[in-house]
């Protein structure tokens, strides 16, 4: 590299870049769908009227939007850390299980006290579930990736054990819980709007939106603005430098893991207390996944990860009303272009950005 | 039911389940052992599973369906070697992209080409691989214990369970015993001392990865024209991640890789038997527990508690060469 060449404008890695590979993935979508026998621009033009063409689709975008808020910063916090934990399906299954518990078990209390609680078995739940993974690494030298894809099966067979033989409504066919207290269910956005004269239409769209926003705050705090964030960060970039530097390495890893845990586990507030109001089976419904997509776009950033979030929110329901529009074109489409958004702007990343940041790098130097 | 019949169906139920395991535990050593993380041996398994339904159902051949199976199977992994070998890209966020990619567009193809939702409709029996006789297997049927192990248990399978019995000691004599098998071991150890003494690195991971995609494409599809006879949605079930999960605790490993698949595949296989059975003494087992073993243990193997699992030196770091 010319080395009289400055670095590339920032702008070229967080904007260019991410929206070069989310064309790519919206080019290799669209050949298929045009494979398949349908336009492909005419499907673009039905996914984005179907999710932000009226009240009732916004909201929807925004309810699928908080879980991958959730899942996203999971995926981010594990990754500024050094480590890719792809156990935010079981860890926000865990968030669940622990939020259902918790709302099964105060029956009658004060809501002002009770979904404080539930909220926080959640995060303890789904943060027990990525620090567990998080001691194996730290302690024992267990690979992440390997532990929790095991972890997103333990939790699997858990659940379904208490749904199946425990928790199950007496007299009930499916695997579902009573439903909860109606005191302590988070309340729906369009009630809340409701009662400021906002006409919204229904959605399950809940408060959960609300810890979403203020999640993705603190995530920013946490990891730019204390000590345990620079030493998540440090161990991140160089785990044997952080241990010369005297960071208690270990610790830091397990506490990036339990705190990925916990915010994965947001996904059960989200679903179990603001939607479902029982616990049941598969709610997460690979929500954990599309974290990985979300952080990856979202370059780790808060405000990336919002960004990637409310995209990939709009592709969720976009995607289900395209399915009902074009009977050609299944649902599975949404999950093709996470795929492949996955695939160009994780996998692939250094396809176009070594070669873009260097031409961009030259012009910056022409100009100094 | 007497015991010894219980015990034939469990080792015949056994030996079906370990068969795609089997095949897709030891491609995962090819990619391991060469130093690529391979998550992606669901994905693979299942395009393979949707090809080979989708080519037997239009040609009515089952061969040209194994075919297929393979030829998806290996394009996935021509994509994983692109992105990691050529473009040293993160090989866990690879695999993981392309098992949700599949999980996507073998539905949507589904419907799009035979318009029954995710699945394809029923592959006819000439278009699929049917349980075979062996010689002699009628006539010692009637037989008492040792000589009904032959007729009950080795004899009657589709012909991929005896393609994946084959396929075992081949492997192993491939990795342990070949000069492909050192250098497999070789760029998975040291990639830099094999670059030095002349190996390319990078097309050995390419040769392990084609490997890993043929194996692959066999075990997806032995799921949909041997063991069934169509493809549905997600077929595969986690049966990647268990096979994942086989290979790490045999070790990458040839013989307690196979050891570990047989494992699991004999806790499936009793724990389908056991589902609200009630043990004197025991009562009824959960099956969930049972499911869950394979991981539990991989888990504590893992983690140093039973025995220890290295991992080969080199996996999961791309190979960058220097010039």
């Amino acid at each position: 590299m010319n080395p009289a060449a400055g670095p590339a404008p920032a702008w070229v890695g967080h904007v260019l870049v991410p929206a070069l590979n989310l064309l790519l993935a919206l080019a290799v979508a669209g050949a298929i769908v045009a494979a398949v026998g349908e336009d492909p621009l005419r499907a673009l033009r039905l996914l984005v009227s179907g999710a932000l063409g009226y009240p009732e689709a916004i909201s929807y975008t925004l309810y699928y939007a908080t879980n991958f808020v959730f899942t996203g910063l999971a995926v981010a916090v594990a990754f500024h850390c050094g480590l890719f934990n792809i156990g935010g399906e079981g860890q926000a299954y865990m968030g669940g299980l622990g939020a259902g518990l918790a709302a099964l078990a105060l029956d009658g209390w004060p809501a002002a006290l009770a979904i404080p609680i539930a909220v926080a078995a959640a995060v303890a739940f789904g943060g027990l579930w990525g620090f567990l993974p998080g001691w194996l690494r730290a302690r024992r030298g267990s690979h992440v990736v390997i532990t929790t894809i095991m972890f997103n099966f333990l939790a699997a067979a858990l659940l379904t054990y208490l749904m199946v033989e425990i928790l199950i409504e007496p007299g009930s066919q499916a695997a579902e819980s009573r439903t909860f207290d109606p005191a302590l269910w988070l309340p729906f956005m369009h009630d809340v709007l409701a009662g400021l004269g906002v006409d919204a239409g229904r959605s399950p769209l809940n408060m959960a939106v609300l810890i979403a926003l203020a999640c993705l705050i603190l995530f920013w705090m946490f990891i730019w603005r204390t000590r345990w964030g620079y030493e998540i960060r440090a161990v991140g970039r160089n785990e044997t430098a952080a241990g010369y530097a005297g960071m208690a390495t270990s610790r830091t890893i397990i506490l990036a893991m339990a705190v990925s845990g916990a915010l994965a586990g947001l996904v059960g507030v989200n679903e179990i207390m603001g939607v479902h109001h029982r616990l049941l089976l598969e709610f997460t419904a690979g929500y954990g996944f599309v974290g990985i997509a979300v952080a990856l776009m979202g370059r780790n950033h808060p405000v990336g990860i919002l960004l990637a979030a409310l995209l990939f929110g709009a592709l969720y329901q976009g995607g289900s009303e395209l399915a009902l529009d074009m009977p050609k074109v299944s649902r599975e489409m949404v999950v093709v272009l996470q795929g492949l958004v996955i695939l160009f702007s994780g996998a692939l990343e250094h396809l176009f950005r070594p070669a873009l940041e260097r031409f961009f790098a030259r012009g910056g130097a022409g100009e100094g | 039911m007497d015991g010894a019949v219980w015990i034939l169906l469990i080792l015949d139920a056994t030996l079906r389940v370990a068969t795609p395991l089997v095949l897709a535990a030891f491609a995962g050593m090819f990619a391991e052992r060469s130093g690529v993380i391979d998550i992606g041996l669901e994905g693979k398994m299942l395009g393979a599973a949707f090809a080979a339904a989708a080519a037997a159902l239009v040609t009515g051949s089952p061969w040209l369906g194994l075919l297929a199976g393979i030829g998806a199977s290996v394009a996935l992994a021509m994509i994983h070697a692109f992105a990691c070998v050529t473009h040293g890209g993160n090989q866990v966020v690879s695999g993981m992209a392309l098992n949700i990619l599949v999980a996507g567009l073998a539905p949507v193809l589904a419907l799009a080409w035979f318009g029954q939702g995710g699945q394809t409709p029923l592959v006819a029996d000439g278009a699929r691989f049917r349980p075979l006789h062996l010689p002699f297997a009628d006539r010692l049927s009637d037989l008492p214990f040792p000589a009904s192990l032959y007729s009950e248990v080795v004899s009657g399978h589709n012909l991929i369970v005896y393609v994946a019995a084959a396929a075992v000691p081949a492997a192993a004599w491939l990795i342990r015993r070949t000069r492909f098998g050192l250098r497999l071991r070789a760029v998975g150890e040291a990639p830099e001392a094999a670059d030095t003494a002349g190996i390319s690195v990078a097309r050995v991971r390419y040769l392990a990865l084609a490997l890993c995609g043929v194996l692959c494409g066999v075990a997806g599809t032995s799921l949909s024209i041997a063991q069934n006879a169509l493809f549905i949605q997600d077929m595969t079930a986690g049966m990647g991640y268990l096979a994942l999960a086989a290979l790490v605790f045999g070790k990458w490993r040839p013989v307690p890789t196979l050891l570990a698949c047989l494992l699991f595949a004999f806790a499936d296989a009793v724990q389908v038997r056991l589902q609200g059975v009630d043990i004197p003494g025991v009562g009824v087992l959960p099956v969930q527990a049972i499911q869950a073993l394979p991981y539990l243990l991989t888990v504590l193997l893992l983690a140093g508690f039973v025995g220890k699992a290295v991992p080969p030196a080199a996996i999961g770091r791309p190979y960058i060469k220097e010039h």
